[in-house]
């Protein structure tokens, strides 16, 4: 198939209905079982070496009608929160044999409580990662974690994992993720080959189909893009920054890109590209992957890691990307998106003195308050272009 | 419509309101003196679930910018200062402890009770709460000071009991910060000396637990969630130390004694509520007064457990100092504990407190409180049948407290609960509930 056709294919799936698209993939595998993965990163290995299928459960996207889940979670409450919840409760989600959330905000946290009383048949599983990155002892805790996590799912599946299952899987996941990140490489050096909306949907697929799936699909998109070769136009070059939960309507994205951007880097789906580099294959497998979240995980708006100061992560990648400014764009009512702006505003207003400038948007899942959000960025871009 | 009463603006002013007025001075004169004559050394810590008893041990001050910024906020100075953070880049929608603090400290770090010192540590006790780790993650940058994160694993077993490797992982990091403390302030670890301190703490939370025992009685003989709140500042600040015990026991006494004396806060002892969710401080006495003018007490508040959840049976072990600590963190406070026990906690509270009614307040600031709030009523009316009110304003904020909307509320809510008491009573044994 065609790189456009490839892409056309699975944005018409995610624009319809991904979560049917899960769901068929379930009813067309009789015995298997599907385990929900919540924003924003799950050890998906120990699932898959279960032989279970994660599945990204990341919001109700701009067309679920917001009914029940709005009587149970405040106005002030994020979308992703709210949308979730209303899958739940319109029976979307009947398809999961459990989810998992974990420790990234108050919010996401009660989320869990209250799927365990509402969907008793659902296994909720609730991950506690660690946030303290310079004691001896994180790592050996969270091995525990990992190991109370495998017996739970060697449960729910009814199969013991051994170590090289896991390996495996840690070995599948690893290609995985080294395929994204070329794709995020080819993005960031020729994006007038490759839009961001694109990147989007060859990543997002990934939360939904097995990983030996997607791997195919990355393998064929970057084939296919190698021979694309387009003329860069002239366009502003901007880091994006805060959509590591919520994530924002595909038409936002196009809209920005639309409005005269090249995104060279985000961190839209972050805990689905978790790793900067391979994790070790050879070894305790649960140790690890407990140690890459120590020492090989991104960082992000949810992890607090008082080993180098918040923005410096940023900075840097605008530093390495050559980018010409940054586009913040924070989920509205997100917690941690919205606290993580006030220091990168202090890092950013320095950068601003070099003539990179930035700029901040809060976004929604629902679709009407784009216009406002392109007018922003367009006269943002104008602003730089015609200075 | 009943005796629906005028206003009532009696509260209980009783000797323990004394005496905490003049011991939390002290401690306020500290944090003034650390700050302008640099007179000792400050830890910056959390409430929930806090580890004074480690602090103490060195001899630091504990400096919990909670409490700082709910002054602020009761002695309406908040507001002020949350813009000054907004001006800087704060969101609207961040909680507003973090802003008012923020705001404070960019301004000076004076108030109108204290100055405040800047921190030797920056100790952040993460229990529950998601947002501490941003705040002192910026106090940090800030202050450029010395941050410990020290993690505490939420609660996550069914059977809401911590496993023996969080607790391993948390007693490890207790004795790193041994010895960061040791490091900053130069003196040694001196065990017996903690041992002494966990004992206070131990005799503090058996008064603090008995207190909480007496609002079972008819009348309760003080409001569990407004005369609660005068406690909870000596048991955060000053739990550990001989003066914080004498506290404790001279309030246990007065209290016991109006329970003899079967006085209660108001006149008449007409409603008993349990309350969920923190109160809003910069309008307490209006809030307060809401509540009073129908007679209605509040006999247990999970507010009143952030810090430490004590009545169902905690107690520190001096025996055991650095393990119960972490306990106390991991398993006994109300912010570490999950949704759903929360939901467990407040039914036990209205049977085993004989509550007619449960009151949510919802504040927008502290999404560890209320995000699900409105699941929560779901289950309180509809499982379990108790006439539940929500009602919605701010920890801190005074821009989201409207005055006459709550009014409204609290009045059509108590008018209903009222006539249902009516009924209830005019219907034969056995009837009517
Ligand atoms: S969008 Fe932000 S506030 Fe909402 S669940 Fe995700 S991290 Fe939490
Ligand atoms: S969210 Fe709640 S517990 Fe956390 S800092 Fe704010 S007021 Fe305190």
């Amino acid at each position: 198939m065609s790189i456009d056709g490839l892409i056309a294919q699975y944005k018409e799936i995610l624009e319809d209905s991904p979560l049917n698209y899960a769901a068929q993939w379930k009813a067309n595998h009789p015995g298997s079982k599907v385990i929900g993965c919540y924003p924003i990163f799950t050890p998906v290995e120990l699932i898959h070496a279960a032989g279970m299928l994660p599945v990204g459960i990341i919001g109700g996207g701009n067309r679920l009608e917001i009914a029940h889940a709005d009587s149970r979670f405040q106005s002030f409450i994020c979308s992703i929160v709210k949308s979730t919840l209303e899958l739940g409760l319109t029976g979307k989600l009947h398809f999961l044999d459990g989810i998992v959330f974990h420790s990234i905000c108050d919010p996401a946290r009660n989320l869990a409580s209250v799927f365990k009383r509402n969907f008793p048949q659902m296994m909720v599983e609730y991950i506690h990662f660690p946030q303290n990155m310079t004691s001896r002892f994180t790592e050996d805790y969270l091995t525990a974690e990992y190991e109370r996590l495998k017996g739970a799912y060697e449960r729910l599946a009814g199969k013991t994992l051994t170590d090289d299952d896991l390996q495996r899987s840690i070995r599948l996941y690893n290609e995985q993720r080294r395929l994204l990140r070329e794709l995020y490489r080819v993005r960031r050096e020729t994006p007038q080959n490759l839009s961001t909306a694109e990147s989007y949907v060859l990543t997002r697929v990934g939360t939904l189909i097995p990983v030996e799936e997607h791997i195919e699909v990355l393998k064929e998109a970057l084939a296919g893009l190698r021979d694309r070769d387009e003329k860069p136009k002239d366009r502003v070059k901007v880091i994006l920054e805060g959509s590591f939960c919520e994530q924002p309507p595909l038409e936002l994205i196009e809209g920005l890109e639309a409005a005269g951007c090249y995104i060279l880097d985000d961190d839209f789906l972050i805990g689905w590209r978790w790793f900067v580099e391979d994790i070790p294959v050879e070894g305790d497998p649960i140790r690890n992957l407990a140690r890459a979240y120590i020492d090989q995980s991104v960082y992000s708006g949810v992890k607090h890691d008082s080993r180098e100061p918040k923005a410096k992560h940023l900075i840097d990648k605008v530093r390495e990307t050559g980018a010409s400014a940054v586009v913040i764009l924070a989920a509205k009512f997100c917690e941690p998106a919205l606290f993580d702006y006030a220091l990168y505003r202090r890092a950013l207003e320095k950068l601003e003195k070099e003539g990179i400038p930035h700029l901040s948007l809060e976004f929604e899942e629902k679709m009407w308050i784009f216009d406002k959000a392109r007018t922003e960025v367009e006269t943002f871009v104008e602003s730089m272009l015609f200075d | 419509m009943a005796k629906a009463a005028e206003a009532v603006k009696t509260s209980y002013q009783g000797q323990m309101h004394l005496l905490q007025k003049e011991i939390m001075g002290r401690y306020f004169e500290r944090l003034t003196r650390a700050a302008e004559q640099g007179e000792g050394k400050a830890a910056y810590m959390l409430i929930s679930g806090n580890p004074v008893e480690l602090v103490l041990a060195f001899d630091m001050i504990p400096v919990y910018p909670e409490i700082n910024a709910l002054q602020l906020a009761v002695k309406k100075v908040s507001l002020p200062f949350i813009q000054k953070a907004e001006e800087i880049g704060y969101s609207m929608d961040n909680c507003a402890y973090v802003k008012a603090d923020i705001g404070m400290f960019y301004s000076g770090r004076k108030t109108p009770f204290a100055t405040i010192p800047l921190p030797s540590l920056i100790l952040c006790n993460y229990v529950g709460c998601n947002v501490y780790l941003q705040w002192f993650e910026h106090l940090a940058e800030y202050a450029n000071g010395e941050i410990y994160n020290l993690d505490i694993p939420f609660s996550r077993d069914p059977s809401g009991k911590p496993s023996q490797d969080d607790v391993r992982y948390v007693v490890k990091q207790l004795e790193e910060l041994i010895g960061v403390c040791e490091r900053i302030t130069g003196k040694k670890f001196d065990y017996a000396r903690l041992q002494r301190i966990v004992a206070l703490s131990a005799e503090t939370g058996e008064l603090w637990s008995q207190i909480k025992a007496l609002t079972k009685q008819v009348p309760s003989p003080f409001d569990a969630y407004f005369d609660s709140v005068t406690m909870m500042a000596p048991l955060y600040c000053l739990r550990g130390t001989e003066e914080g015990l004498k506290f404790f026991q001279t309030a246990l006494k007065e209290l016991e004694e109006k329970v003899q004396m079967k006085s209660g806060p108001l006149p008449e002892e007409r409603f008993r509520f349990v309350i969920e969710g923190p109160p809003p401080w910069p309008y307490l006495r209006v809030f307060r007064d809401l509540f009073a003018k129908w007679g209605a007490v509040a006999v247990a508040s999970t507010y009143s457990t952030v810090g430490g959840l004590w009545e169902f049976g905690f107690r520190h072990d001096p025996n055991r100092p650095l393990e119960s600590i972490a306990e106390h963190m991991l398993q006994w406070n109300l912010t570490n504990r999950n949704f759903l026990q929360r939901y467990e906690q407040i039914r036990r509270y209205v049977e085993e407190w004989s509550a007619d009614a449960l009151v949510i307040h919802s504040v927008k600031s502290c999404r560890l409180f209320s995000a699900g709030q409105g699941d929560m009523r779901e289950y309180f009316t509809k499982e379990l049948g108790i006439s539940t009110l929500l009602v919605e304003s701010d920890i801190e904020d005074p821009r989201y407290f409207s005055e006459a909307q709550m009014k409204n509320r609290i009045d059509a809510f108590f008018e209903s609960l009222e006539h249902k008491k009516m009924v209830r009573e005019a219907a034969p044994t056995g009837e009517g509930r």
